[in-house]
């Protein structure tokens, strides 16, 4: 009894400075521009009623293992569940009264004179408007009601559970994705005054609401019902019927994948190419750091080398000397930065794995320092960049504008994913695995690992030049501040977060990365602490990414991992050990 | 013409001399045992022969090539391939991908041939499977069947023993070095896998050096003992002539023979 | 047949030597011709020299006492604490706000002594608590984890950081108070020397000799030393492992406020929350120039990093003829960092060190 409340007021006091943090460093504020449901909860406030939920729905989960056997009759059940929601609610109560002391707090000094965000604004939000010492009851009310409901959720019978839980999570996807709603409606055909019943310029209609909820748990529902006897009956089909289903599963990927841009229309599709330009990135990187494994931090580098070899080739710019098509270009671009890959890679080849990252960052950051200094403005153009790069062109056809270059760069990314596909499972691959998971042995069975090593650099280099032609393109003008660590740190965020050596997971990583923060315009001030929390927590939490290649999971989660023998630096290897001898 | 011949090697690290002027060599198609007491410097000498580490003086000449300067990979190409005291598998790879690995040096496929998926590539990674198929079935059922697709990490203590030996043999090297193959397997898997060694060299064709503690493995494999103490060479011959030099005896055999 | 392998495997492996020799040679080729020709243009007299001497003295005192946090870390942990820079502008970007408010209210005029002792406590207690917090939060659940899991952390950290300030105390920038009485002359022999620089070296000077104190002298300092020859023995000997590594983490963050509000002092403006990246990168360079783990090295490291960005663009990039030297003072650290890890990763001082913890 008394552990419980001790971990329900330990739980809500984390949950409380999630809070608290959020809001004083202004995210509550600026989500609240946008809603989630018009009218009822905006974005801000939405995280705030998730955090509180996740809260009291763990506290359940910590204590109710042993207690709450859902689909059990009798008074035991029945006190139980008195028992979680009533914590539940403790610890909700808890998070909120963290933000009823923030209130209580800015009434008496100001905050704001040093913390920016602690404005009237958050703190009217913070009390839906009430004056303070009624705000902050309010507060503390609702804390304890979300709370108690998120342990409520846990105590219901999972197949009550399940699909109630998918509607929250689909309702707050979709309420941020609302934008993305709006143009698909109006593309797609459906009239304004319609598509206004369901969505708004500012969020979901409380109708839209519904409906995506109840959808959802429909798909839920059916999906708990249908899935396995549907994957039975398939599987029994004949072979050639069978064929059929995946013809057209395939089909029906790849019509939708084209049709795309049209679908979400202009505005989505710019952010499509720029997701697309990363997924590229991140392929390319895979190679370098996933299959080869050498952290490079200055991944950025190439991408610079690529979109500035580009600018200067094509642009009508008088810095550039020629001007010629981007077809005729690209291969010149892509060997410029394979070699460019070939010159960083190999001063580093015995480099110890740590000072790899931190050298290939100072790698990075030297060549932004370049590209912005007077010193090489005759040729690189300085501060002011390049200007002036044409589109491309496709015989007479002109791919302007993000829904045609969204095909370029598909075409690209496929490419490098067919690339990294057949290098999988080949001599190739087998090589860099190898050499990632012990250096010496590798070498020993005969694997010349620095061949390897500067084949991995110079292919991540390759693709990378793509996706800065493409960004060079997509601009049609570049700037050496959009070639800064930023870059590097996206890259690779995006590949920890779906899983090291994971091609899904790059993909799934640059839309949840890169897709969401650039569609929501107000998140772009908090992208990069999102970057930061992505790396800290899925290192601790789950190394392995979240759609993780099965051989990367073993490995990060062994303690004395492979990785520590391709650390060795040559004068270690000369170090004796006792047992050597 | 021995197939490796050492003159002169020596090795130092920083004060202290662990090959000490060493010139001993092998034979084609010999099973020599090379043994002595901890910090003889045996490792050393695996470690000098395959390239891992630089020597400061002296050759290695093996099948005709003074090796001095080589990279690890091309010695391996030239023929020797090697096992190391704490077994070092590539553990999150496949037990199966582990023995293809080790066919690097003996096929040349290359980036272009895996993107295009060319017939020349696809003929050599067929062919690479069932050699690597062919090498683990040496051991028996063992290695084979469903444990082709398991991870190395998961094999028991002795088959990962047995899965190292697998990779080296599957090098096509002509020289094979085995460092203490049979260090901490029980007494059959030990007597097992010293017949093993025999028919390594008897079907397959290996020229065997390996270094071990087991003096009944020493006695019962190996044509040849080579017996180093400090870093040098202090006797060699059959079994029952070192057993009764002074030297050794006094190094090493000598307290071994009274615990055991 | 059998030459033409050895050659070919010859050639490939002398490339790399090669290549490097050719960096060497040029990296030496390009210093001297450039520094030749700034000499011999014989723009610049001798006290200019010097004054700069002492002013990249002074800029490196402050990379030192950051780089003692590196150094210390790693000693311990063999980790590139990468978020330390983030550290030094906790501090600096927090007292900074005390600063202004003692400004405004008429105390800072009246006991400047007193300030800056008060921004002193409030710069090294921010810096700590957020050095502390880093390592209990993202690095303590690391510590037997392969040693990538815990940079590719640090990095995350730093960004983390970085951007967790600018949400609480907003993007702009932000400037410390002047303390006129150090932004005068002394002359020397002939020579002006800034009153300021002279403070800001001697202050670090402090700091540092206090710390060296702690570590050699105090049990704590034995505790350290132990803890970083070896953790498993020195928890067996009864060290209480998790604490001296929280002692070492607030140790490092103490030096790294002191140095947020010595920059403070020196340069009063551009305090904001990205102030912290590339000093920080700079204070790990300094620390591996003096030999990673090693104390006095990464003293002595960030005395020659401050010299040597100080002078290096006046001396060698100006003789070269490239306009607007001093734009790429910043690249000259990084391009010294880089060289220093390729070529001598163990450091200036610290061989036998750096190999046993390599």
């Amino acid at each position: 009894m008394f552990n419980n409340v001790r971990l329900a007021l330990k739980l809500g006091f984390y949950g409380g400075i999630i809070a608290l943090f959020i809001s004083v460093i202004g995210m509550v504020e600026t989500f609240d521009q946008r809603n989630i449901i018009n009218g009822v909860v905006s974005i801000g406030l939405g995280v705030l009623l998730i955090n509180v939920l996740v809260i009291g729905y763990q506290t359940a989960a910590r204590i109710g293992k042993g207690l709450v056997q859902p689909g059990e009759n009798g008074k035991q059940t029945a006190r139980a569940r008195a028992i979680v929601i009533g914590n539940g609610s403790l610890a909700g109560a808890v998070v909120s009264s963290w933000l009823a002391l923030l209130v209580l707090v800015e009434s008496q000094i100001n905050l704001r004179s040093v913390l920016i965000n602690v404005s009237p604004e958050l703190i009217s939000l913070l009390t839906f408007g009430l004056e303070t010492g009624a705000g902050a009851l309010l507060l503390l009310f609702l804390g304890t009601l979300f709370g108690g409901l998120g342990a409520f959720t846990f105590s219901l019978p999972s197949r009550v559970r399940r699909p109630l839980v998918a509607g929250l999570m689909w309702l707050a996807f979709w309420g941020l994705l609302s934008g993305v709603i709006r143009t698909t409606l109006s593309e797609i055909g459906i009239p304004s005054v319609v598509a206004k019943l369901f969505v708004k310029i500012e969020g979901l209609t409380p109708l839209g609401a519904v409906i995506i909820f109840l959808l959802a748990i429909a798909i839920n529902l059916g999906n708990q019902r249908w899935r396995e006897p549907l994957i039975e009956r398939i599987t029994l089909l004949p072979p050639t019927r069978q064929r059929y289903f995946r013809f057209g599963t395939w089909a029906l990927g790849i019509i939708l994948l084209l049709a795309l841009p049209w679908i979400v229309g202009r505005v989505t599709s710019d952010t499509l190419v720029l997701v697309g330009i990363y997924i590229l990135m991140g392929f390319g990187l895979n190679i370098v750091v996933g299959k080869a494994g050498l952290l490079d931090l200055g991944y950025v580098a190439f991408f610079a080398v690529g979109a500035y070899s580009t600018a200067i080739l094509t642009s009508a710019d008088e810095i550039s000397a020629i001007q010629i098509s981007f077809w005729a270009a690209l291969p010149i671009i892509v060997i410029i930065t394979g070699i460019a890959g070939l010159l960083v890679g190999a001063p580093v080849l015995r480099m110890r794995g740590d000072y790899l990252a931190i050298v290939t960052l100072g790698f990075g950051e030297i060549a932004r320092f370049i590209a912005l200094s007077d010193w090489f403005k005759p040729w690189l153009g300085g501060a002011q960049g390049v200007i002036n790069i044409p589109s491309v062109a496709l015989g007479n056809f002109l791919i302007v504008g993000p829904q045609k270059l969204y095909y370029l760069i598909l075409a690209f990314a496929l490419f490098a994913l067919f690339i990294s596909r057949r290098l999988d499972k080949s001599r190739v691959g087998r090589a860099w695995e190898a050499m990632r998971e012990d250096e010496d042995v590798a070498e020993t069975m005969g694997v010349n690992t620095i061949y390897y090593k500067l084949l991995a650099f110079a292919m991540g280099a390759m693709i990378a030049s793509l996706g800065g032609a493409v960004f060079a393109v997509k601009l049609s003008a570049i700037f050496p501040h959009s070639f800064n660590v930023e870059v590097s740190i996206t890259a690779l965020s995006l590949l920890i977060i779906g899983g090291i050596g994971s091609l899904p997971g790059v993909v799934v990583g640059a839309f949840a990365l890169v897709g969401i923060p650039e569609l929501l315009r107000e998140f772009s001030e908090y992208r990069l602490l999102l970057y930061g929390a992505v790396l800290i927590i899925m290192m601790i939490v789950r190394p392995e990414g979240l759609v993780p290649s099965t051989r990367r999971a073993r490995e990060l989660h062994e303690d004395e991992a492979a990785q520590d023998d391709w650390l060795k630096s040559e004068t270690e290897r000369n170090i004796i050990t006792p047992a050597e001898l | 013409m021995p197939l490796l011949e050492t003159t002169q090697l020596t090795k130092d690290f920083g004060g202290l001399r662990a090959i000490n002027s060493l010139g001993l060599h092998i034979d084609q198609g010999e099973i020599v045992s090379l043994i002595g007491p901890n910090g003889a410097g045996k490792t050393t000498f695996f470690n000098l022969i395959t390239g891992l580490y630089p020597q400061n003086t002296g050759d290695i000449i093996f099948d005709g090539h003074n090796l001095k300067g080589m990279p690890p990979s091309s010695i391996t190409k030239l023929g020797i391939a090697r096992t190391f005291q704490t077994v070092r598998l590539f553990n999150n790879m496949t037990v199966l991908e582990n023995v293809m690995v080790a066919q690097h040096s003996r096929t040349k496929s290359g980036v272009f041939g895996a993107i295009l998926q060319t017939a020349s590539f696809r003929e050599e990674e067929e062919m690479i499977r069932e050699k690597a198929k062919e090498v683990l079935s040496f051991f028996g059922s063992k290695l084979t069947g469903y444990r082709f697709d398991q991870p190395a990490s998961m094999l028991s203590y002795a088959n990962r023993r047995r899965l190292e030996i697998a990779r080296a043999m599957a090098t096509e090297a002509k020289l094979l070095l085995l460092d203490e193959p049979t260090a901490g397997m029980n007494p059959r898997e030990t007597q097992d896998l010293a017949e093993l060694i025999g028919k390594m060299r008897d079907e397959k064709g290996f020229t065997i050096l390996f270094i071990e503690h087991d003096m009944r493995v020493v006695k019962g494999v190996s044509e040849r003992v080579i017996v180093l103490d400090y870093g040098q060479l202090i006797a060699e011959g059959n079994y029952e002539h070192i057993s009764q030099n002074d030297r050794v005896l006094e190094a090493y055999l000598g307290k071994k023979a009274e615990n055991a | 047949m059998k030459n033409t392998l050895r050659q070919r495997i010859g050639e490939q492996f002398s490339l790399i030597t090669l290549l490097l020799w050719a960096l060497r040679v040029g990296v030496f080729i390009v210093v001297l011709w450039g520094s030749i020709n700034t000499l011999a243009s014989g723009r610049y007299e001798a006290s200019t020299w010097i004054n700069l001497v002492i002013a990249g003295l002074a800029q490196g005192s402050i990379y030192a006492l950051i780089a003692l946090g590196y150094s210390l870390v790693y000693g311990i942990l063999r980790f590139i604490n990468f978020a330390h820079g983030e550290v030094f502008m906790a501090g600096a970007f927090t007292s900074v706000f005390v600063a202004e408010a003692l400004e405004r209210s008429g105390f800072f005029p009246k006991y400047p002594i007193l300030t800056f002792a008060i921004l002193l406590i409030v710069s090294m207690t921010s810096s700590t608590v957020v050095a502390v917090l880093l390592e209990r939060i993202a690095y303590r659940p690391l510590r037997n984890a392969p040693r990538l899991v815990p940079l590719i952390t640090a990095i995350g950290a730093s960004f983390f950081l970085q951007y967790t300030f600018r949400g609480l105390y907003g993007s702009g920038f932000h400037t410390y108070p002047e303390f006129g009485q150090l932004w005068g002359v002394w002359n020397i022999a002939g020579m002006d020397i800034q009153i300021v620089q002279v403070f800001v070296f001697l202050a670090s000077l402090l700091m540092m000799a206090g710390l060296y104190l702690i570590v050699e002298r105090t049990k704590t300092g034995k505790a350290m030393r132990a803890v970083s020859e070896d953790k498993e023995i020195a928890a067996l000997m009864g060290i209480d492992v998790n604490r001296v590594i929280v002692i070492t983490f607030v140790i490092g963050g103490m030096l790294a406020g002191s140095a947020g509000v010595i920059r403070g002092m020196y340069q009063p403006q551009g305090i904001w929350f990205f102030m912290g990246f590339h000093p920080g990168l700079k204070a790990f360079t300094a620390a591996v120039l003096g030999g990673i783990g090693n104390i006095p090295g990464a003293m002595l490291g960030g005395l020659f990093l401050g010299v040597f960005e100080t002078v290096g663009p006046t001396l060698i990039l100006q003789g070269l003829g490239i306009p607007a030297a001093n734009q790429l003072k910043d690249a000259i650290a990084i391009i010294m960092l880089v060289l220093v890890l390729i070529f001598r990763p163990q450091g200036i001082l610290g061989e036998k060190l750096a190999e046993e913890k390599a």
